[in-house]
């Protein structure tokens, strides 16, 4: 197992696969929340589904709606794990904390998207600020 | 208020309000006069308009003066889009459960125009990034991004975590940028604003520009935030000699600080994602953020006499509607085909749903911010001028 510190973020504790991109994340600028994929064309992750996966990002981007997104998303069942930012803006954080979904960022042993990679069993702590690889991918 | 002593609804605020302060090292709470939340139905949900009528049922009311993000539904024209009635009623629901809580219902993305502008070092509690970075670097006033949850925790409880833009170590400027080509009309204020929020990249850096040769109008100064905030998460930016904050560079930032300059090219290199002359257009929308009084006047003046063979959208204020109502503006922009909606604006009333049940794919906007949400709803947008966006509704292609 390898483990990671990062700063103490929001939500409970959970274990998943990663989903890794250098890229950035808006609810509402790059899914389609129904399907519940990445849908803008220009996305890294455009076209796979984030349902159930930890997502691995580098920074938030763009609106205030996804505050009020995670939180809907988180209710039909079609929602991230968790996500894992080098940098979350205050929007995601809020949105997490509001939907009791799981959410980190500031790691102590630099980029994010380069720590972890697709496929990796993850589990987060975000109470301890620790996410552990359980199985390396 | 944690103990729940008084009331639901307080005690999730508080609690809500705890748990983002920890994971921005808030050491507490700063009281706030105003809260401004998104709250339009597509980003809210069943889920979270059921959430609002649950602390409306247990009496919840707001604390402080508080008001709305634009409706995702203009209820006098909403069919005619192919919005359907589920749209509409959860918009309802949205506007009831407000209501009860006290929440002006001001369904404005330019209340910094409209309705009471904050002032500077006032703290507040705004969502909409555009109003955000608005306020916190034309007036001076403090506020993170609020997300609608955190925006009505803090109308509940007067307060909001001190962290973040309430904090005068993150005010300062971190990337500084010269500009070397004038903007001229509104889109390039946008384009420059875009360009800058993509460089700068993160809602923790503040750029700092320099190099403007005039004095900006809020109307431009709108348009270049609102772009800049959307394509940088950038919640505040100083203009050197221009903004409150920055008479001078040592204000608010080291006079080492390094330079980025902002060219032609880079200006030239963002418009060539969207569209270009002769380009076939489906719809021609002006919003993000809603239209200024002065706006609304130049779109009329531009369409007076002349008739779209595209639909044209404006998107507008209650506040503003009613004046350009006044003034006849309403009534020349539909006289030539086009469509004033009051209270709402494009981006956040469906636009994908709005699109498939149109067969609108190529969207033509004078806004850098809208083009930039779009590619995500399944358009091909393309920016041009306000002067270009109505001769290209005529031409039905971009002239």
């Amino acid at each position: 197992m390898i483990e990671f510190k990062c700063h103490v973020g929001v939500g409970p504790i959970v274990e998943g696969t990663a989903l890794v991109a250098n890229d950035n994340f808006s609810a509402r600028y790059d899914l389609d929340r129904l399907k519940g994929i990445f849908s803008r064309p220009q996305h890294a992750l455009a076209g796979q589904s984030y349902k159930d996966r930890i997502l691995v990002l580098n920074t938030a981007k763009g609106g205030v709606a996804s505050a009020w997104m995670l939180y809907e998303m988180k209710s039909r069942g079609i929602a991230p794990r968790a996500i894992l930012f080098n940098a979350a803006n205050t929007i995601l954080i809020q949105g997490a904390a509001h939907a009791d979904m799981t959410m980190c960022d500031r790691f102590e042993d630099g980029d994010v998207t380069q720590l972890f990679r697709t496929g990796d069993q993850l589990r987060v702590d975000p109470e301890a600020g620790i996410v552990v690889i359980l199985n390396r991918s | 208020m944690l103990a729940g002593e008084m009331g639901e609804a307080k005690r999730w605020a508080i609690d809500h309000q705890i748990k983002v302060g920890r994971a921005f090292d808030a050491e507490d709470l700063v009281p706030v006069s105003q809260a401004h939340m998104m709250a339009d139905p597509e980003s809210v949900g069943e889920a979270g308009v059921a959430f609002m009528e649950r602390l409306a049922d247990s009496g919840a009311r707001v604390a402080i003066p508080m008001i709305t993000d634009p409706r995702g539904v203009d209820l006098n024209y909403y069919s005619p889009l192919g919005q359907t009635e589920e749209m509409a009623d959860l918009d309802r629901r949205t506007i009831a459960a407000c209501a009860r809580m006290g929440i002006l219902m001001t369904n404005t993305c330019i209340n910094y125009q409209t309705i009471m502008p904050p002032v500077l070092g006032d703290h507040v509690a705004y969502g909409d990034t555009g109003v955000v970075i608005y306020s916190n670097s034309v007036c001076g006033a403090r506020s993170n991004f609020e997300g609608g949850p955190s925006a009505l925790a803090a109308g509940l409880t007067g307060r909001t975590p001190r962290y973040g833009l309430h904090l005068d170590e993150n005010r300062r400027g971190t990337r500084r940028y010269v500009v070397q080509q004038q903007p001229r009309e509104l889109t390039d204020w946008g384009v420059l604003g875009a360009v800058i929020g993509r460089l700068a990249g993160t809602y923790w850096e503040v750029p700092v520009i320099e190099g403007i040769e005039k004095v900006p109008t809020s109307d431009e100064l709108k348009h270049m935030g609102a772009a800049m905030a959307s394509y940088g998460s950038t919640p505040l930016f100083h203009i050197i000699g221009i903004t409150p904050e920055a008479s001078t560079l040592r204000d608010v930032a080291a006079d080492n600080l390094a330079t980025r300059e902002i060219t032609a090219a880079d200006l030239d290199a963002l418009r060539s994602n969207f569209g270009r002359k002769g380009d076939t257009i489906d719809v021609v929308v002006f919003g993000a953020p809603q239209l200024s009084l002065v706006e609304m006047q130049m779109v009329a003046d531009l369409i007076a006499g002349k008739t779209v063979v595209k639909p044209l959208l404006v998107c507008t204020s209650p506040q503003v509607y009613a004046d350009a109502t006044r003034m006849k503006f309403v009534e020349t922009i539909e006289e030539a085909g086009g469509k004033v909606l009051e209270g709402t604006c494009f981006y956040n009333q469906y636009a994908r749903e709005i699109g498939e049940a149109n067969g609108w794919t190529r969207l033509l906007s004078n806004s850098a911010k809208i083009v930039n949400i779009l590619g995500g709803y399944g358009y091909e947008p393309a920016l041009a001028s306000m002067e270009a966006c109505v001769a290209s509704a005529i031409a039905g292609e971009i002239v």
